[in-house]
C-alpha cells in the first residue's frame, strides 16, 4: 500500500531525536501498557504482523504522522479486535465512558 | 503519577481512557491477564537487552567458527546465546576495513528485538527512517561517527520476516580481553551501525 509509512528517501523531516542509550524505551506508562497488551494480544495468534501493520497503514497520513508510535500499536489492536469480532465498537466504547467516569471520579489508572 | 521527566505535554487523558478500557475487555474475556502483560513488559524492558546482541559479538571476536556461523547462519548463533524465540530470520552483517554496515526500517520499525532488546525512539522515527537510505554518511556524521570515503556504507531495510543485526570491528587495544570484557565494551548503537565499538580508555 502506497502511503506515509512508506518513507524511505523522503525529505523534510528534520534532525533525528538523539537520546542516550539508556534512557526508558517508553516515555509515558500508557506506551508500557500498550507494549504488554500489544504482544499478549498479538500472542493468541489471531492475526500475523502483515495484519498488524496494514492496519496501521490504514490510519491514514495525518493520523500516521500527528500520532506517537505506540499510538499506532493501540490502533491496530483495537482495528483488529473489532474486525475479528473479538470485541465490538459499541462495548468498546461504552468501558471507555465508564473508565472516563471512574478515572473523573478520582480512580488511579 | 508524579512526571519528573521531560516531555512536551502530558499524555492526551483520552489515550490513558482507550488503554484501560482495552484491558478492561481483554480481561473481562478472559484473553490476557494483568500478571500476563507485566510478565511481557519486564522481559522485553528489563532482561532481553541489547546483551544478547553483545555477547554474541564478544563470541564471534574470539571463535572464527563461531564468527562463521553468525555469519552463515545468524539465527543457529543466536540460540547459543539467548533466552527467548526469535521473530522472523536474523542475518548478521560484517563490518571491514573496507564497509561499514548500518540497519534500518523504512517502512515500519522492524528490528532484531530479541538480540537487542526494545528499539530507541529515533530508529522508530520518520527523520532517521527516511533519511538514513538517502543520505547516510551525513546521518552516520550526525551520530558522530565519520565514515572515510574510502569505505563503502551499505545500507540494510528491515523488514517482519528478516532483521538485520551489525558484527562490528573489533577495536584495538582489546588484546587478551575476556568474553565478559569485551562483551561489555560492545553498544547497542553499535550492533545498529550507527557507531563502532570504541578501544577500551
Amino acid at each position: 500500500m502506497n502511503g506515509i509509512h512508506d518513507c524511505g528517501g523522503m525529505e523534510g523531516f528534520g534532525p533525528i531525536e538523539m537520546e542516550d542509550e539508556n534512557a526508558s524505551k517508553f516515555k509515558e506508562d500508557w506506551e508500557r501498557r500498550v507494549f504488554g497488551l500489544h504482544w499478549g494480544i498479538s500472542m493468541l495468534g489471531n492475526w500475523g504482523l502483515d495484519d498488524i501493520r496494514f492496519s496501521i497503514e490504514r490510519m491514514g497520513n495525518g493520523a500516521y504522522l500527528s500520532t506517537p508510535y505506540y499510538e499506532h500499536w493501540l490502533v491496530a489492536n483495537e482495528t483488529l479486535l473489532v474486525e475479528h469480532g473479538n470485541i465490538t465498537a459499541e462495548e468498546y466504547e461504552a468501558e471507555q465512558e465508564r473508565v472516563r467516569a471512574e478515572l473523573k471520579s478520582g480512580g488511579v489508572f | 503519577m508524579a512526571h519528573d521527566h521531560d516531555h512536551n505535554h502530558e499524555p492526551p487523558e483520552d489515550i490513558v481512557v482507550r488503554v484501560k478500557a482495552l484491558e478492561n475487555l481483554m480481561n473481562k474475556r478472559g484473553y490476557l491477564d494483568q500478571d500476563g502483560i507485566d510478565l511481557i513488559v519486564d522481559t522485553y524492558e528489563n532482561k532481553v537487552g541489547p546483551r544478547i546482541g553483545a555477547r554474541m559479538v564478544a563470541k564471534a571476536w574470539l571463535d572464527t567458527d563461531y564468527r562463521n556461523l553468525v555469519l552463515t547462519d545468524a539465527n543457529e548463533a543466536a540460540k547459543e546465546v539467548q533466552i527467548s524465540a526469535l521473530q522472523g530470520d536474523l542475518i548478521v552483517v560484517e563490518n571491514t576495513d573496507k564497509l561499514h554496515n548500518v540497519v534500518v526500517c523504512t517502512l515500519c520499525s522492524c528490528y532484531p528485538w530479541n538480540v537487542l532488546g526494545l528499539p530507541p525512539s529515533w530508529y522508530k522515527a520518520m527523520p532517521y527512517r527516511s533519511r538514513v537510505v538517502r543520505e547516510p554518511r551525513a546521518v552516520l556524521a550526525e551520530f558522530g561517527l565519520n565514515v572515510p570515503e574510502s569505505k563503502e556504507v551499505r545500507v540494510w531495510d528491515s523488514n517482519s520476516e528478516l532483521r538485520y543485526m551489525v558484527l562490528p570491528q573489533r577495536p584495538a587495544g582489546t588484546e587478551g580481553m575476556s568474553e565478559d570484557e569485551l562483551s561489555d565494551l560492545v553498544s547497542r548503537d553499535s550492533m545498529i551501525g550507527v557507531q563502532v565499538v570504541k578501544s577500551p580508555a
